[in-house]
């Protein structure tokens, strides 16, 4: 038998059969492999027939083949046996679910608000647009106090509106980003602590992260709207917003100070070394060579903590802060609206609204983490 | 590399060309096969036919489809044209007849795949106890003699993060035989080695050729082929493009392309 | 000049250049710093408890608390102390977390391993609902159960009413509620005892087979005659549910009795895995039946008996595939006997001491139900809201746990010839489980922390008894909170020392 081959002719690329190849091909491979991966289709299919349409139909106004009210409807129409959602109510009280209780004609001030919000996050969260360190600064330092000046007023001839009259979504943004902002120094410097040689340092660090994480935020919060008035000099008061705030700020702190410490434990060990072999002291080492690499490295976990933050500013409603959720749930028993889906579609109106944002953050997060990954490789 | 001149290229030419084609003989046989990632046509009209003892090499630039090749033949990769038949057994999406298949080939990875939960001589044991069935005692009296034929008997209680990349790749061929498989497929498996460690695990390699042990092999060691291969098999985009005896194979090669391939790797 | 400075010894340094005596330097400022913080803290709390004319101290405690706790686990009401208080939290609270643990586990599992499925609609389902969940405050999910759903439960007089006496209501969940008499307690032990009797078979049969390459011979025989009994009791059950599909077969026990003797002799014959296959269908079709009647109530009820007869079918061809794909089965351990000891020694045991376990009906009377277990609607929405959330994250950590064995892994192990079972058993799950229980650990430690918001809804937990009513009354702030925040420090660390000790002996050896 002779092996000696040499191919003549070239086979050209062909199409896949069809059993192999196209939507049925698809189908039996994804759906249909096996007969137990048909029964599990099966089983699927029915139990989606079986729950979306009443779900679409109580979600979807009428054109749509739904039954609910859409915006502009009247309550009457919501207390119909058969109606569904009542987006009706929704649009009628967003102006309570975004502002809260802010005197109507000051909304161009929060909405100022959000629009400079919007205007520095955009160029801050791309990463290709320029001047990152001033938009920082920006973002970080500026944006905060002119946001305090513009929303709490008394000063350019703006009056004054106490934080009491805050609330809704405003509340839920503000509690979120001021905490944030104020975690991460925070969280920046506990996390150099806990990396530190020093013994009494690292123990300070080690014991303020590990109580703030163990305990949960709820405890926290009443500690704050409880405690901080006696911790304060006789005559003190302490405003309720900014006890919501002390305590969030605490308490995301001790969980960004894991996130930034992951960062430096990542890096090299060679960068610390080559930081120390140019003569550079400890703070200039971490301010120019350090942190700017880890933070790079730590975008998605600050960002995955910023959900969590958000999410858990929530639980103000707890002591009292009229965030999103506390007016949704103040709303639900408003008697104009009262229908048999009025607290239902309030609390899917709320849903949305963190879903959304929630979503929008994780893909960013996951995006960002992708980048990072393939940056280094690269 | 080791001399072993008891099996001379123009002995192992005459030993195959006194095979007679006969099933028993064919070890596997695989005609007019095709295979598709999705769109993507890997795999284009292989017809293959190997030998029981042979020892074949698969060589081709990156990407011509060689790894898939082989690893349609004890169906980690499923084909959807032609057929393959592998000790008699044709390989379809039947688990009874592929599992008769995997008992009998051997197959070594390029990164050893070693089972890092597991002691050296309980990766050795796993699949001897829970496949075959055989006693423990007697699962790693074989174990043991493998390792000892792979030169690394001390080492049997270790765990494979504890190893070296060559004794790791030597423990994954000690493993593969102690299923006492009639084929073994090697999976390039000295490209992620060290250099100075490609050689302990080649010297196994041969000393398995040595035996008689059927192989496929894919792999960039020219001086591998050379020295143990009856056969050459080159491919690109997915087909076989020229198979030859290593001699004429090396010396005289007819495709446009395996010229252009030799004179890249050979210097 | 340069040279000699050299030989003249080390240079000396200025004692603020030495690194230790800087180190000292910075760690006694920063300490000091904190001591004059905590004592200014100290300071201005005095001040401000004395002019509220308020003492601190712990006794509070034994005082009598006067309020009422609408739902413990030991007995209490207004003459009980505060401490009683406390504990009825703290049991609140793990009763809720250990309930949820269990739920969350179980849903979390099936998540994880489906977001990985090869099936593109189960695992499009599955990521669906990680996504949505994981994506909303927990708070407002606990909302919707408790105001949008549970609250929203029909009155008590127009109770659903499901199958074994369960009734749903806007008071919660009225199950029957268990009497048990003084001999079920024998039952009880012996089906702890079969438990462990079965667990322990099952490893010393799985030992003999990993020394000698086969089962212990009495454990083939005793699984044999296993396999008879379940196969004949299991026919009982599937030919009786068969009748409450097919009227025309409920002709009286003795119907049955004859099948599952027949299919008890088909499963000795070459053709057992008809008769295993019929089980199937028919447990399929009447449990298909029961569902989707429940589910689509308003279709006709061919159309119902139709679809399940379907979906029978479907899990009769599995069944009958399943059978025929997997290679022989002497490799396998038989599942029957340590099926028939744990079913068949409590039911033994529950016959000859005459044990009788009655259940008291709920019945509705003019206002409210008498008798059964009440399930407030605070814990339901609790549990199912913390088992929906965590499961969530339980998922992504199975997932990634997954996806952590490479897939080396299982191509090795199927090279070497090992079936699916055992490529699961022995090589995929042990390094998937070293990967998932950490993070899992710390799940289940959110899921406690996260019990807290039951606070919210009105469930008597931790936070709400004491650090809610309990602070309201007494106005100990300090002391109140201390403790709660130590009860959850304690679990916390006990978690992550748990977890270092895990950690460090799970670790895999390396270079």
């Amino acid at each position: 038998m002779s092996f000696s081959f040499v191919r003549e002719q070239m086979v050209e690329p062909a199409p896949a059969p069809v059993n192999t190849a196209g939507p049925i091909a698809w189908a039996r491979r994804n759906l249909f492999a096996t007969p137990s991966d048909s029964l599990l289709t099966i089983l699927a299919i029915v139990l989606l027939v079986w729950a979306i349409p009443p779900i679409y139909g109580f979600v979807m106004p009428n054109f749509l083949g739904g039954d609910a009210v859409p915006p502009g409807g009247t309550v009457e129409q919501c207390r119909v046996e058969t109606a569904g959602a009542c987006w009706a109510y929704i649009s009628a009280r967003m102006t309570f679910f975004i502002y809260g209780f802010y005197p109507a004609e000051e909304y161009w001030r929060p909405n100022l608000v959000f629009a400079l919000g919007t205007l520095l996050i955009i160029p801050l969260a791309i990463p290709r647009v320029p001047f990152k360190r001033t938009n920082a600064i920006l973002f970080f330092v500026v944006y905060p106090v002119v946001c305090f000046y513009l929303l709490n007023g008394g000063v350019l001839g703006m009056p004054s509106v106490p934080t009491e009259q805050w609330g809704g979504l405003l509340v839920t943004l503000i509690i979120s980003l001021v905490g944030i902002i104020c975690s991460i120094p925070i969280g920046i410097l506990l996390a150099l602590g806990r990396q530190s040689k020093l013994p009494i340092i690292k123990t300070l660090c080690i014991m303020f992260i590990e109580l703030w994480r163990a305990v949960p935020l709820i405890t926290v919060l009443f500690m704050a709207s409880v405690m901080l008035p006696l911790f304060m000099p006789q005559g003190t008061t302490v405003d309720k917003l900014l006890r919501a705030l002390v305590g969030v700020t605490l308490f995301s702190s001790a969980y960004l100070a894991e996130v930034v410490r992951g960062g430096l434990q990542a890096l090299p060990r060679g960068q610390y070394e080559a930081a120390s072999s140019l003569g550079l002291s400890y703070w200039k080492s971490m301010w120019f060579i350090i942190l700017p690499q880890a933070l790079k490295h730590v975008i998605p976990g600050i960002v995955n903590s910023f959900i969590a933050l958000f999410k858990d500013t929530s639980l103000v409603s707890i002591v009292g802060i009229f965030d999103l959720l506390n007016t949704v749930q103040a709303a639900s028993s408003d008697i104009d609206w009262s229908s048999p889906t009025q607290a239902i579609t309030g609390y899917l109106f709320a849903g949305m609204v963190f879903w959304v944002f929630c979503f929008a953050m994780s893909r960013y997060s996951i995006w960002m983490e992708r980048r990072l990954d393939t940056g280094h490789k690269g | 590399m080791s001399d072993i001149s008891s099996n001379s290229a123009e002995e192992r030419a005459i030993n195959a060309s006194q095979m007679k084609v006969s099933d028993t003989d064919v070890a596997i046989d695989v005609v007019g096969m095709h295979k598709w990632y999705g769109d993507f046509h890997v795999l284009r009209d292989i017809d293959l036919k190997v030998m029981r003892g042979e020892r074949i090499v698969v060589a081709g630039p990156s990407g011509s489809g060689k790894s898939t090749l082989i690893r349609c033949m004890n169906r980690l990769e499923e084909h959807q044209q032609g057929q393959i038949i592998v000790n008699g057994t044709e390989l379809t999406a039947d688990l009874k007849r592929i599992d008769e298949v995997r008992r009998e080939v051997g197959m070594v990875f390029q990164h050893f795949n070693l089972f890092p939960h597991l002691t050296i001589l309980q990766n050795l044991t796993l699949a001897p106890i829970w496949v075959r069935g055989i006693p423990q005692a007697e699962a790693e009296a074989t174990a043991m003699h493998y390792l000892e034929r792979v030169k690394i008997p001390e080492q049997a209680n270790k765990f494979p993060g504890q190893l070296s990349g060559g004794q790791q790749q030597r423990v994954a061929i000690a493993r593969s035989l102690c299923m006492q498989p009639k084929i073994m497929l090697f999976d390039e498996p000295t490209s992620a080695l060290d250099p100075e460690m490609v050689k302990e695990v080649l010297e196994v390699m041969i000393s398995l050729a040595e035996e008689g042990m059927t192989m496929i092999c894919v792999t960039h060691e020219m001086g591998f082929a050379r020295q143990v291969a009856n056969r050459v098999i080159f491919m690109d985009q997915g087909q076989i493009i020229e198979q030859n005896e290593p001699e004429t194979f090396f010396s005289n090669p007819q495709h446009e392309r395996t010229k252009l391939f030799l004179s890249q790797i050979l210097h | 000049m340069a040279v000699q400075d050299n030989i003249a010894g080390p240079p000396r340094t200025a004692f603020y250049n030495d690194p230790v005596i800087r180190g000292i330097f910075y760690q006694l400022v920063v300490a000091g710093l904190v001591i004059a913080f905590l004592t200014w803290i100290i300071l201005n709390t005095a001040q401000n408890l004395a002019a509220q004319n308020k003492s601190t101290g712990f006794g509070f405690l034994f005082e009598t608390s006067g309020f009422g706790i609408s739902f413990t686990l030991i007995p209490f009401d207004r003459s009980s102390y505060y401490w009683q208080a406390f504990v009825v939290g703290l049991l609140n609270t793990l009763l809720v977390a250990v309930i949820g643990i269990i739920f969350a586990t179980m849903l979390g599992f099936v998540l994880g391993v489906a977001r990985l499925s090869s099936n593109w609609l189960i695992a499009r389902c599955a990521t669906v609902y990680v996504e949505v969940i994981r994506n909303i405050p927990l708070l407002l999910q606990l909302f919707f159960w408790y105001f949008a759903v549970l609250k929203a439960m029909p009155a008590v007089r127009q109770s659903f009413e499901l199958p074994l006496s369960i009734f749903v209501n806007q008071r919660g969940i009225i199950v029957p509620r268990p009497l048990p008499d003084f001999e079920i307690f024998w039952v009880a032990v012996t089906a702890v005892l079969a438990l462990v009797a079965a667990i322990a078979m099952v490893v010393w049969a799985t030992r003999v087979r990993t020394k000698t390459g086969h089962y212990p011979v009495v454990v083939s025989r005793a699984s044999r005659i296993a396999g008879l009994i379940v196969t004949f009791g299991v026919g009982y059950l599937a030919i009786s549910l068969l009748g409450t599909v097919v009227p025309a077969l409920s002709l009286g026990p003795v119907f049955p009795l004859i099948g599952a003797l027949v299919l008890a002799g088909i499963s000795l014959s070459p053709y057992g895995r008809y008769g295993r296959v019929f089980i199937g269908f028919a447990i399929g079709w009447a449990v298909a039946n029961f569902l989707l009647g429940g589910m689509f109530a308003g279709l006709g009820e061919g159309i119902i008996v139709l679809g399940a007869a379907l979906v029978a079918l479907g899990i009769a061809w599995t069944m009958l595939s399943a059978d025929r794909r997997s290679a022989a089965t002497e490799g396998k351990l038989p599942l029957a006997l340590p099926v028939l000891i744990v079913i068949a020694l409590p039911a033994l045991v529950y016959w000859v001491t005459g044990a009788s376990l009655a259940f008291e009906i709920p019945v509705l009377e003019r206002f409210n139900f008498a008798g059964g277990l009440q399930l407030v609607p605070e814990m339901v929405a609790l549990v199912l809201g913390l088992t929906i959330y965590t499961a969530a994250f339980i998922a992504e950590n199975v997932r990634s746990g997954i996806q952590a064995v490479s897939k080396g892994q299982t191509e090795a192990a199927s090279s070497l010839g090992l079936r699916e079972g055992d490529r699961l058993r022995l090589v995929v799950v042990p390094q998937a489980m070293r990967v998932i229980i950490p993070p899992l650990t710390s799940q289940y430690l959110n899921l406690t922390k996260n019990s807290s918001l039951g606070a919210a809804i009105g469930y008597p937990e931790l936070v709400n008894v004491f650090m809610g009513t309990t602070l309201n009354q007494t106005g100990k702030a300090i002391e109140v909170i201390a403790i709660t925040m130590l009860v959850y420090l304690t679990l916390s660390l006990t978690t992550s020392a748990f977890m270092n000790w895990y950690n460090a002996r799970v670790a895999l050896v390396e270079r």
